[in-house]
C-alpha cells in the first residue's frame, strides 16, 4: 500500500497529515487585497480628478494665500535639499557611472561614454532617483502634515472659514512639488554627469571634456528633453497627489498617520516604476 | 436663474425635521426630527451630555455636514451639502471649535488674517488693521507672533474666537466655548459673548446672532435669552431663561445642578 496516497489512506489519522487543500480563508484575503487595490485606485483617480478641477477652475484665486504656498513649497522640496541631491548625484556619478566608464577604458568603447550616459542618466536614473528621493523626504513630509492637520480637525475648521482644503492645501503641494522634482532631476543629472566625467579623468580615460561634451550632445534627441520634462513632472504630481490622497482625503486619527505613511510611500514607488515603464516604452516606440 | 428675495423677517437658521448624522458613527443618526428656528439677533444655549449630538448639530448648523434628512435654509436660502455654492451666505455664519482647531503651522496672528487673506475680496479697509483690532479686543496681541502649540487651551479658543470673528459673521456658532477654562477666561467668555449679543464695536454695534452648545447651563442662567437641549436624539426648546429654573425636565435639573463637592 502507497502511504503518500490518499485513496489508498484507511485512517483518518493518516489523512491529517497530508497537506490541508487550500482553505477559503485565503481565497478570502486575496479577494480582499484585490478589493482594497481597486478602491485605492478608484479614490485616487477621483481625487486627482478633484484636484485637477481646482487647478483648472481656482488657479488664479486667493493668490495672495496660494502663491507664497506654491513658492514655500518649492523651497522645501527643491531649494532647501540641492545640497544633499548634489552629494548624492556626486556619489552617483563616482560610484556607478565612473566604474561604467572604467568597463569602457577596458574594451577600448570610449565612444559609447555619451550614448551610455544618456541613456542610464538622463532618461532612466536622474528622474526615478530623484523621484524616489523627494518621496522619501517631501512626501512622507506631505502624509504626516497633512494627517495631523485632518486628525487635529485643522481641515474642518478650513471647510469652517469656507477655504477650499483642496486649494489652500493640496494645489500648492501639487504644482510646487512637480516644478521641484523637474528642477532637481536636471541639477541631479549635471551633477551626475559631472562627477562622472571626474572620475573618468581621474582614471585617465583618453576623453577631453570637449569629447564628452559633443557625445552626449550627439546621443541626446529632441524627444530627451520632452519627455525628461513630462517624466520628472508627472513623477511630482503622482508623489503629491498620493500622498495628499493618504493625509487628506480619509478620516484619520494621530495614530493611524504613520500607517497612512506607509501606504502612501509604497504606492508612490509602484506608481513612479509603473510611469517610467511606461515612458520607456514610449522611447522605444517613439 | 432668478433666486427669490429674501424676507427681512426670515429666520437666519431654520431646520424642518432635520436628522443629524453623528461624526463618530456615520451613516446613523444623533439627532432626529429636529424642529428649529434662530431669529436674528437671539441669543441660545443648547445643552447636553458628552455624546449628545451638540457638535453635530453645529457642523449641520454651519453646513459642514448635510442633514440626513430634511430641509436646512440659512438665511432663508436651502442649503446645498458642500461647496462654494452660496458662499456669500455661508460666510454670515462662523465656527468656533471646542479646541480652537487652529492651523498649527502658522502664528496666532496669520491664522487670525488667513480667511481675511484668503477672502481678500471680503476685506473693508486695511485687513493688517482689522486683525490688529480683533487681536487687541481679545486679548491676544502679546501672543500675536506665538505658534499656538506654545500658548495655553484659553488663548487659543480665543484665537479660535478672533479667527471666527474676522470675516463680520452674523451668526456665530460656539461650541463648548467655555469648556476646560480657568475662572479668568471663563469669566472673559462670558462677559465677550454678552457684549457680543448687546451689540460690540467689533461687530460694528449691532447684535450678534448666538447659538452656544455647552455641557453645563448654569453659566448661561442669566445670559442667553432660548434654552434647548438634546436627549434621546430629540431637539427639546425650553424656552426662556426665566422658565428654566421652574422646569421640571429631568435633564435640565441635571446640567442645572452644582457638581458634587461645589456646596
Amino acid at each position: 500500500m502507497d502511504e503518500r496516497n490518499p485513496d489508498t489512506m484507511a485512517t483518518s489519522s493518516a489523512r491529517a497529515l497530508l497537506p490541508a487543500p487550500p482553505s477559503l480563508l485565503y481565497a478570502d484575503r486575496m479577494g480582499g487585497v484585490v478589493f482594497r487595490f481597486w478602491a485605492t485606485v478608484r479614490g485616487l483617480a477621483a481625487f486627482a480628478l478633484i484636484i485637477f478641477g481646482v487647478i483648472a477652475t481656482k488657479f488664479g484665486a486667493a493668490r495672495d494665500v496660494t502663491f507664497p504656498a506654491i513658492h514655500k513649497e518649492q523651497a522645501r522640496t527643491g531649494t532647501q535639499v540641492l545640497p544633499m541631491f548634489l552629494f548624492i548625484s556626486a556619489a552617483l556619478g563616482l560610484v556607478v557611472i565612473g566604474q561604467t566608464i572604467s568597463w569602457l577604458k577596458e574594451l577600448g568603447a570610449n565612444s559609447l561614454l555619451g550614448p551610455i550616459m544618456v541613456a542610464v542618466v538622463v532618461r532612466e536614473l536622474g528622474p526615478l532617483l530623484t523621484a524616489m528621493l523627494v518621496l522619501a523626504r517631501s512626501g512622507t513630509r506631505n502624509v504626516i502634515e497633512l494627517g495631523t492637520a485632518r486628525a487635529r480637525g485643522e481641515v474642518e475648521a478650513l471647510e469652517a472659514l469656507r477655504i477650499d482644503p483642496i486649494h489652500y492645501l493640496v494645489m500648492p503641494r501639487v504644482i510646487g512639488m512637480a516644478m521641484a522634482v523637474f528642477s532637481l532631476t536636471i541639477y541631479f543629472i549635471l551633477g551626475t554627469l559631472a562627477s562622472g566625467y571626474l572620475f573618468a579623468f581621474i582614471n585617465n580615460v583618453p576623453l577631453r571634456p570637449d569629447e564628452y561634451v559633443q557625445q552626449l550632445t550627439d546621443a541626446l534627441r529632441g524627444l530627451d528633453f520632452v519627455i525628461l520634462a513630462l517624466k520628472s513632472c508627472l513623477f511630482g504630481v503622482v508623489i503629491a497627489v498620493i500622498t495628499c490622497y493618504h493625509g487628506l482625503a480619509q478620516p484619520l486619527r494621530l495614530e493611524e498617520v504613520p500607517r497612512a505613511a506607509i501606504h502612501a510611500v509604497a504606492q508612490s514607488v509602484v506608481a513612479c516604476v509603473l510611469l517610467d515603464a511606461a515612458f520607456t516604452i514610449l522611447y522605444i516606440f517613439a | 436663474m432668478d433666486l427669490p428675495a429674501i424676507h427681512p423677517k426670515t429666520p437666519a437658521l431654520e431646520m424642518t425635521a432635520v436628522s443629524v448624522e453623528s461624526q463618530r458613527d456615520p451613516g446613523s443618526p444623533i439627532l432626529e426630527n429636529v424642529n428649529w428656528s434662530v431669529w436674528p439677533g437671539e441669543y441660545w444655549v443648547v445643552g447636553g451630555m458628552h455624546g449628545s449630538g451638540k457638535s453635530d448639530l453645529l457642523a449641520v448648523a454651519d453646513g459642514l455636514a448635510p442633514p440626513l434628512q430634511g430641509s436646512y435654509r440659512l438665511f432663508g436660502r436651502e442649503m446645498p451639502a458642500a461647496g462654494d455654492q452660496f458662499l456669500s451666505e455661508r460666510l454670515r455664519i462662523g465656527l468656533v471649535f471646542d479646541g480652537g482647531q487652529l492651523f498649527h503651522h502658522l502664528t496666532i496672528e496669520e491664522n487670525v488674517a488667513l480667511p481675511l487673506r484668503y477672502h481678500r475680496d471680503l476685506a473693508a479697509g486695511d485687513p493688517g488693521e482689522t486683525v490688529k483690532t480683533i487681536l487687541e479686543a481679545t486679548g491676544l496681541s502679546p501672543w500675536a507672533g506665538r505658534l499656538p502649540g506654545t500658548v495655553g487651551r484659553g488663548w487659543q479658543k480665543r484665537a479660535g474666537l478672533a479667527r471666527a470673528l474676522v470675516l463680520r459673521p452674523e451668526v456665530l456658532l460656539l461650541d463648548n466655548p467655555t469648556g476646560g477654562l480657568d475662572p479668568r477666561h471663563f469669566q472673559w467668555w462670558l462677559d465677550a459673548l454678552d457684549q457680543m449679543s448687546a451689540g460690540h464695536g467689533l461687530t460694528e454695534g449691532r447684535p450678534l446672532t448666538l447659538v452656544v452648545a455647552a455641557e453645563d447651563l448654569r453659566p448661561w442662567r442669566n445670559r442667553a435669552a432660548h434654552f434647548a437641549v438634546l436627549q434621546k436624539r430629540q431637539f427639546c426648546p425650553l424656552g426662556h431663561h426665566p422658565q428654566l429654573a421652574g422646569l421640571a425636565h429631568p435633564l435640565v435639573k441635571e446640567l442645572l445642578a452644582e457638581p458634587p463637592g461645589a456646596a
